[in-house]
């Protein structure tokens, strides 16, 4: 089947079938990455834009190279320094941008429902990028690749997702996605992390970093933002990466011989990950990124490919 | 001057009537009930069949916006608001700019209400200063200003001690005191009530329990000091455990519920629209059947709108950062007819006992019934009229409806204030 959605704005929202759409599809891109000439013409005239609310590195530069390599024009637009700051609303710079004539705008904001409203607000194509603690889509999609490329399939895979669940789009994203596609999902924290009824979408719950590694496909640790101290969520750094940190020594007593650990980054080394398995050889964390550029560049093209494709 | 009601089915849940009767008003109240009443020489009348006359609707909890929010909603367009909903006397809260929380405020308040209100208006005064929650309003002046009650509404007195002292030191004036019940180091940071749909929204969340303790200890206060407390929008099942049980104790705790709370659950917020972000926030279906089980076997005395008007513009966009609270006066009564009486979820007279003498007897306002020589404020319904829920066409300043194109059987017909038919 094709693609028919004007935006991609949730995992929860869409099919399996389309999510393998979504990831047949970056998988079929990854090459341009190895390509001398990483550029192929198939979004020149096309316009996207990369509206963030939120900082960001990777997510941004991500589809910033995705958008160039398929030819697109790019424009990044953050919050800093531009309208926002003389007081203009989130509606009203995105209708300005809109009528510019973009074809796609990425958006990342600090607040849950910010793509939704958009896409309800404007006619062009929008992605999310990451919207307050709700979801990411293309985290999860890339996720889903790097998970595909090393174990060759979804169904029956089990994945411990580690941490901060409460205040993690990726993890909701991630839920969604791997529920879809027949995986396992547990998501273990200390209980102030975990938010309530998320046994609901699907997900197993352990308060035991030991418990929850043991017998899983996949790990995946989470950042822990260090506003969680002063919230009264957790004691203190060093008590978290005590209990909850991934260690060499962990992953040996705990885990399968041939797990694999990803993180969606930046990384808090000595927190939740020890450096040593950061950069050990279980490691998918760089993965990860470069599947980014290729789940992106696909994103892009089914959705600004959309119109041409279907003659609307 | 006279005005005769003909031929309506008259629902006076505080004098246990319900039949079809004429009502005779005369200066500007009700002279006499019966079969078929002549009209006198000169009189109006105006033809109720097929009509319910009830006791005029008071909503004892509502934000008039004025002074300091005239952008919002002003005392003439809310007034307006409230005769096309129902309503012959709204109770304004004290948080306006600024804060009623001195007698001058309060006469600004009357002065307006006199001049430019079409239904009767009577304030609510502040309990701290600045609604800060820091040192007691002047809350003698107030009450002999005309203050109805007292309340922070809007924010909750988080100071026990300081709460305690406002109980007792108006219990001289037999004005209650009225709790915005929030924990707020539960609360802070929340647009939505915590639970399944917080999870998947990723929206922050607040608990029940948030409002619970409060509520839980708002009563051993009340006990503390024989106050009379009224809570304010109670929004959870245990909030309704901690009344009943109250209540059975023989204190002096009342309680509202607003029609969106009885209406919607946390499953609204699932759309995005900021018009479903309010105080306390929609909750689960199980607090909905706790609160509908509560009104009607009179745990919740009365029913409230908390009728909230906020620019369009602070009301979309981001959700988390949109205003809280919705406008309630111009469709509180037709949701409820159809939504609850339809339905046989609540008996039409219960629902009327709690718009118009349930609230009457709470604050110790004028009317409330319609025995003779009662003020003729008079509500009266169509059960027949269909409607639909057209924001631009509010009299209200503001549109923050999350009712916006319900279509709904049943609604208020005519509004008369002091025998007067409000022309809002």
């Amino acid at each position: 089947m094709g693609w028919t959605r004007k935006d991609l704005l949730t995992m929860r929202d869409l099919e399996a079938s389309e999510i393998v759409l979504l990831v047949d599809t970056a998988a079929s891109l990854q090459e341009i990455a190895g390509r001398e000439i990483k550029k192929v013409p198939a979004l020149r005239g096309k316009t996207v834009v990369n509206l963030f609310y939120e900082s960001s590195t990777r997510t941004r530069t991500s589809f910033e190279i995705a958008g160039k390599w398929l030819s697109a024009d790019v424009i990044n637009f953050s919050a800093s320094g531009s309208s926002t700051s003389k007081g203009e609303s989130f509606i009203d710079t995105a209708k300005n941008i809109a009528a510019m004539s973009p074809d796609v705008v990425v958006v990342r904001h600090s607040s849950a429902g910010a793509a939704e409203l958009l896409a309800r607000e404007l006619p062009c194509s929008i992605v999310n990028a990451g919207d307050g603690a709700h979801e990411h889509p293309t985290q999860a999609l890339l996720d889903l690749l790097t998970i595909r490329e090393k174990k060759g399939h979804f169904e029956g895979l089990h994945v411990a997702i580690v941490g901060d669940i409460a205040h993690s789009r990726v993890a909701r994203s991630n839920i969604h996605g791997m529920r879809k596609l027949g995986m396992t999902v547990t998501v273990a924290g200390p209980p102030t992390l975990i938010p309530p009824y998320v046994q609901e979408l699907g997900a197993k719950v352990s308060y035991r970093l030991e418990d929850a590694i043991g017998d899983v496909d996949v790990i995946m640790m989470l950042r822990l933002q260090q506003e969680r101290m002063t919230a009264g969520l957790i004691p203190s750094l060093r008590e978290y990466s005590r209990y909850w940190g991934l260690t060499l020594d962990r992953l040996a007593k705990h885990a399968r011989p041939d797990v694999l650990i990803m993180h969606p980054g930046p990384v808090n080394r000595g927190v939740e990950l020890s450096p040593e398995v950061a950069d050990g050889p279980y490691s998918l964390i760089l993965d990860q990124v470069s599947r980014g550029v290729a789940v992106r560049m696909g994103v892009l093209l089914l959705l600004a490919g959309r119109k041409g494709g279907d003659g609307a | 001057m006279s005005l005769l009601l003909r031929g309506g089915r008259v629902i006076d849940p505080a004098n246990n009537l319900d039949a079809v009767q004429d009502v005779l008003i005369a200066d500007g109240k009700i002279e006499r009930l019966g079969r078929t009443l002549e009209a006198p020489a000169g009189a109006e009348v105006v033809d109720a069949n097929g009509k319910i006359v009830c006791p005029g609707f008071i909503d004892i909890h509502v934000h008039l916006r004025e002074p300091g929010y005239e952008y919002k909603e002003t005392v003439a367009t809310g007034t307006r608001a409230a005769a096309a909903g129902g309503f012959t006397a709204v109770c304004c809260m004290a948080n306006t700019n600024p804060v009623n929380d001195n007698g001058a405020v309060t006469d600004y308040i009357l002065a307006k209400a006199k001049v430019e209100g079409v239904v009767r208006v009577y304030p609510i005064g502040a309990v701290t200063r600045g609604l800060h929650g820091e040192e007691l309003a002047e809350l003698a002046e107030l009450a002999d200003s005309g203050c109805v009650a007292f309340s922070d509404d809007g924010r909750c007195v988080m100071n026990a001690g300081l709460y305690r002292r406002a109980m007792e030191y108006t219990l001289p004036f037999g004005t209650p005191l009225i709790s915005h019940a929030e924990d707020t180091s539960l609360s802070r940071g929340a647009s939505m009530n915590e639970g399944v749909v917080s999870t998947e929204t990723g929206l922050p969340g607040q608990p029940a329990a948030a409002e619970d303790v409060m509520v839980a200890r708002d009563i051993l206060l009340a006990e503390l000091t024989g106050a009379h407390v009224h809570i304010a929008h109670v929004s959870t099942a245990g909030a309704v455990r901690l009344i009943r049980d109250a209540k059975a104790r023989g204190l002096q705790v009342t309680a509202e519920v607003t029609p969106h709370h009885l209406v919607l659950t946390e499953e609204a917020v699932r759309t995005w629209d900021p018009n479903t972000k309010m105080a306390p926030p929609l909750r689960t279906k199980r607090d909905v059947e706790a609160l509908l089980e509560a009104l009607a076997d009179g745990t919740i005395d009365c029913i409230a709108t908390d009728h909230a008007p906020h620019a369009l513009s602070e009301k979309e966009g981001e959700f988390d950062r949109a205003a809280v609270g919705i406008v309630g006066l111009e469709t509180a009564v037709a949701v409820l007819l159809d939504r609850l009486v339809r339905p046989g979820l609540l008996p039409l007279s219960t629902l009327i006992a709690r718009l118009s003498r349930d609230p009457a007897r709470l604050l110790n306002l004028p009317g409330g019934n319609l025995a003779a020589g009662a003020p003729a404020d008079v509500t009266i319904l169509d059960p027949d009229a269909e409607t639909v829920v057209e924001p631009l066409r509010f009299r209200s300043r503001s549109r923050n409806t999350p009712f916006g194109g319900w279509t709904l059987r049943g609604a208020p017909w005519m509004t008369l204030v002091s025998g007067h038919i409000v022309r809002a």
